[in-house]
């Protein structure tokens, strides 16, 4: 019989029966009909019960009957105890709910496949190198005459894409006073084609929309911004928009769910490769990503040596254009670099390598959370079991086998799984998005896909699958083995059950220890990197990026600073190429007292004057620069510079040389006119660089201005909510020049905030695990103490009766769990030192051995627990002996 | 059904053939038809016949159906199915490959 009939039996068990019944009705009525007796006919019949379970044989049905039984009395049970049940739900919940979500982040950032045909087979070159402080770490940008270099030779073994890195543009599809915000990733012609994608809308690039630098000005849109931005109107096909200097006609809308390769900032449009014209023959301009869509049978490794060799010749040849005198060691890191390739089936970015670690450790976290309240409900399901010991010895000695005792407890377990699950699947559809816009800063958050889908269906099914298995199957094992002579009795060894209690305390404060501890190094470590002293001031700073079609003249900033200026409500305002932590930089080579390159290269910006008087930074000696003063004549240095080019000496009248833009070979001599303090320049964890200023206005080698394309603007406000300016601001800008455009508006602070988004992260959901963990445990904590007290009041009652004291009562009935806490602690402990070589790469400043964050959860964990413990120790010494004694 | 042993699978196989034969009938029917045709050698078990239909129905080899019937109760008309078909010849082959055997040995021994 098919297995779905029987199932639907059992759920018509009734319906069966009363058809049975008419049938033999029927058959009855047949048989007097035909002239027989009705008694003998009926009699014919025997026991119609006996027909019924013969007519079905049904050992499936009855177990699902049963089942079905077990699912009533369960819910039953559940309702009984509103409270305990309610208590254990919510805090399964939390936890899967904490679980689920991090498994949405994790699986969208770091393995969910990309939608193209051959996800399982793409890979990024990537070339190691070792960084200033002599770290080992790995870059993945390649120039463009390397990337031909590159396909050419390893045409037989894979298709190698070059995909840029996806950024932020501004872009107008209307009138210029229109400008809009869109993320652009360039792409190489065949890259569609390579990825197997098909367009929904027109059509996408092929390798002939790729040829000339410059000569191909059209875009295919992400389907998500065609949605997004064109509601799905197909008449987006032809229409044109302005990037920079060009204009491009849009040709067509990618495929569904293709928003690029960079996991978590996904690309709005594409752009051929050959469109940043000005790179595409530049050998020292690194901009893209070598993917590698690897054929089938080819070796990597083989792969990987070939194109080892290429890019080590590639450098062989590019260092012999390098100015001469460069130090050693650098040019030996640059030759010996080795080449990976890494798998990139999920995508390749920036943000999966940062967040790769500290999402690792939150699943650990969650993890443990999870556990702690699994222990929870094991040691309900415990104590409950063993309240209903009588019942349960009823029922085996009634005939109820092992089996079905398991079954009637697991079901109980996943009933509560199940509900939890439900709760905990709602909490995660609003966690999870909630988490990830706190990743990246507010102005540009990290976006990824998160959708309820059959892995997530899968993942969950699993988490209740195990969980109900943690926390029920070894209480429902218990149980079961309940001998019925004893347990009627009302005798059985009642220390056994409190042995496992206790162990799955001690578990859960060395669970709950961990979370404390990990989560105390992330807070002080957020507390540590947010108090770095900034060395200008970011309170009521407005930044104002700017932009123009085409270059402009110096005047015209002049023109724009000073219009701001005059804006009511602002107090200073200047001009740099970017602000200050905006993660932009530029760094060059610079030589003191004609010697070689110093092995440290200094940072430089370029700004405005009264720039350094409007982000507060303190003038030490010299001058502030004028309008006159031009690049590279002057410079202003800081401290950190006169530290390491000077031994420290005032700089003011010395000077330095560098080399002059893209020419190696050319130097300039710069003049130092201003010594300033030193300010932070594109990080809050490393110490502050060297840094010189040079005069935002340039001339060239016969002292002509350069017209330059425009920077940020900042302007210092009166009032203490600086972004009520910003309308203002943004209008001004245009009325001094017309060809300026404010095309962002962001506060200083908010500049300064991305840098700590990561820290600031891991505390926030450090602190919340840690909280959720302590609840938890204090929880289980006081269950297991009541539960003690209840099981024991005879025997206290007893004690009290021969003349103990309430204090040593107290011990007696708490020495056991405080044991406990003292063994659970110390694992904790021990655990946490051991995590810490894992977690240190995520700490700013904090060690892992300092007492402050070692004692800071023993005291905490201490003082819930002794909070915990206080209402079931007052219950036991208010025990009353006569009355106890009596009862029995 | 796993568990036939020879005289159930023997009265199923009776049932089969008579639905085979004559067409959809309910279960008196049935068992008079048995009746009637061995002449009175073989009487089916009420008790019996009912769980073997049952049996059958909830194997897919027949297919049960209530039909009013012109006075009295309504009446559940069995019918055969395809599977219940191939069913009926693969019984009847072997029970007439049993049957044959038994009548030689009672023969030959």
């Amino acid at each position: 019989m098919p297995l779905w009939n029987k199932i639907k039996n059992v759920f018509r068990r009734d319906q069966l029966n009363a058809e049975l019944e008419e049938e033999i009705q029927s058959h009855l009525h047949e048989a007097a009909a035909r002239g027989r007796d009705a008694k003998e006919a009926q009699r014919a019949f025997g026991n119609s019960t006996n027909m019924r379970e013969a007519s079905r044989d049904l050992k499936l049905a009855a177990w699902l009957d049963n089942l079905r039984s077990d699912l009533t009395f369960a819910s039953r049970q559940l309702w009984k105890n509103k409270v305990a049940s309610a208590a254990a739900v919510v805090s399964l919940a939390l936890a899967i709910g904490a679980c689920t979500s991090s498994f949405r982040l994790i699986d969208a950032l770091l393995f969910r496949p990309l939608p193209v045909a051959n996800a399982d087979r793409l890979h990024v070159v990537t070339m190691s190198y070792t960084d200033a402080e002599g770290k080992q770490d790995y870059g993945d940008s390649f120039n463009y005459p390397l990337f031909r270099e590159l396909r050419q030779t390893l045409k037989d073994e894979a298709a190698l894409i070059a995909l840029g890195y996806t950024n932020r543009q501004d872009i107008t599809f209307g009138s210029d006073n229109e400008m809009e915000r869109a993320h652009r990733q360039h792409v190489s012609g065949w890259t569609f084609a390579a990825f197997g994608l098909k367009p929904v809308l027109g059509r996408l690039f092929t390798e002939n929309d790729d040829l000339r630098p410059g000569a191909h000005p059209v875009a295919v849109l992400a389907y998500d911004y065609w949605r997004r931005r064109f509601g799905l109107d197909s008449h987006v096909l032809g229409k044109t928009f302005r990037l920079g200097k060009n204009v491009y006609e849009i040709v067509g809308v990618g495929p569904e769910g293709f928003t690029g390769t960079e996991t978590g900032t996904p690309a709005d449009f594409f752009t051929p490769m050959m469109m940043n014209s000005e790179a595409i023959n530049e050998a020292g301009w690194q901009w893209f990503r070598t993917w590698a869509a690897v054929k089938p049978g080819v070796s990597l490794e083989l792969m990987r040596q070939k194109s080892e060799a290429i890019i080590r010749a590639h450098r062989a040849e590019r260092v012999k254009q390098w100015p001469a005198g460069a130090p050693k060691d650098r040019i030996a890191h640059y030759l010996n670099t080795s080449v990976e390739l890494q798998p990139a089936s999920a995508g390749y970015s920036g943000a999966q390598k940062r967040y790769r670690k500290a999402l690792s450790i939150l699943v650990v976290l969650v993890g443990l959370v999870l556990l702690i309240a699994c222990a929870n409900l094991a040691n309900l399901m415990t104590a409950r079991a063993s309240a209903r010991a009588r019942e349960l010895a009823l029922r085996v000695s009634i005939g109820a086998g092992r089996l079905r005792l398991i079954q009637l407890m697991l079901v109980e377990s996943t009933l509560v799984a199940v509900c939890a699950s439900v709760l905990g699947f709602a909490f995660a559809l609003w966690s999870a998005p909630a988490v990830m816009s706190r990743i990246n800063p507010p102005d540009n958050p990290m976006r990824l896909a998160l959708p309820s889908d059959g892995r997530l269906f899968l993942f969950m099914m699993a988490l209740v699958f195990l969980v109900t298995l943690t926390f029920g199957l070894f209480p429902a094992l218990r149980a079961s083995s309940v001998r019925p002579a004893s347990a009627l009795k009302g005798g059985e060894d009642p220390h056994s059950k409190r042995r496992l209690m206790h162990a799955l305390i001690a578990a859960q404060v060395a669970f709950c220890f961990i979370v404390h501890f990990v989560a105390g190094l992330f807070l002080a470590s957020f507390d540590r990197v947010s108090r770095q002293p900034l060395g200008f001031s970011p309170d009521r700073v407005l930044t104002l990026d700017a932009a123009t079609v085409d270059k402009a003249p110096p005047e015209a900033f002049e023109q724009v600073v000073a219009q701001l200026r005059s804006v009511p409500g602002v107090e200073a305002a200047g001009l740099s190429s970017w602000p200050l932590m905006s993660g932009s930089g530029w760094n060059s080579d610079v030589y003191v007292n004609g010697g070689p390159p110093h092995p440290i290269a200094p940072y430089f910006l370029s700004v405005s004057p009264d720039w350094l008087a409007t982000m507060k930074i303190p003038l030490l000696a010299g001058r502030d620069f004028r309008n006159e003063d031009a690049y590279p004549r002057v410079a202003i240095v800081n401290e950190s510079f006169a530290k390491k080019y000077f031994e420290g000496q005032n700089p003011i009248g010395k000077s330095f040389e560098k080399d002059e833009g893209r020419n190696p070979t050319r130097r300039v001599r710069v003049e130092i006119i201003g010594y300033v303090k030193d300010a932070r320049y594109s990080n809050m964890r490393e110490t502050i660089p060297a840094t010189a200023y040079f005069p935002f206005r340039s001339v060239d080698e016969k002292g002509a201005p350069v017209q330059k394309q425009p920077g940020a603007f900042v302007v210092r406000t009166a009032s203490a909510n600086p972004l009520a300016l910003a309308s203002m601001l943004r209008k001004a800008v245009p009325l001094a020049r017309s060809e300026f455009r404010v095309s962002n508006i962001q506060t200083q602070q908010e500049l300064v905030d991305q840098h700590t988004v990561r820290d600031r992260l891991l505390a926030l959901l450090g602190a919340f695990f840690a909280l959720v963990a302590l609840v938890l445990a204090a929880v289980g904590l006081y269950g297991v103490l009541d539960y003690s007290v209840l099981q024991r009041r005879r025997e206290i009652g007893i004690r009290m009766a021969l003349g103990a004291q309430p204090l040593n009562l107290a011990w007696r009935v708490s020495a056991g769990i405080f044991g406990m806490l003292l063994l659970g602690s110390a694992v904790g402990l021990a655990l946490g030192l051991l995590s810490e070589r894992y977690i240190e790469s995520l700490l700013f400043d904090v060690k892992v051995t300092d007492w402050r964050i070692l004692a800071a959860p023993a005291i905490t964990i201490l003082v819930s627990a002794i909070l915990a413990a206080i209402l079931p120790i007052v219950r036991a010494i208010r025990i009353d002996p006569v009355a106890m004694v009596r009862a029995e | 059904m796993p568990r036939t042993d020879t005289l159930q699978g023997a009265l199923a196989l009776l049932a089969l053939k008579i639905l085979s034969r004559r067409g959809p009938l309910h279960g008196y029917a049935i068992m008079s038809a048995i009746q009637e045709i061995s002449a009175d050698a073989l009487r089916v078990e009420e008790g019996s016949l009912y769980p073997a239909l049952h049996r059958m129905e909830e194997c897919g080899w027949i297919q049960a159906e209530w039909v009013a019937a012109e006075a009295g109760p309504r009446k559940r008309v069995y019918k055969l199915t395809a599977a219940g078909k191939k069913q009926l010849a693969a019984e009847e082959g072997r029970w007439l490959a049993v049957a044959g055997g038994i009548q030689r040995v009672l023969r030959m021994a």
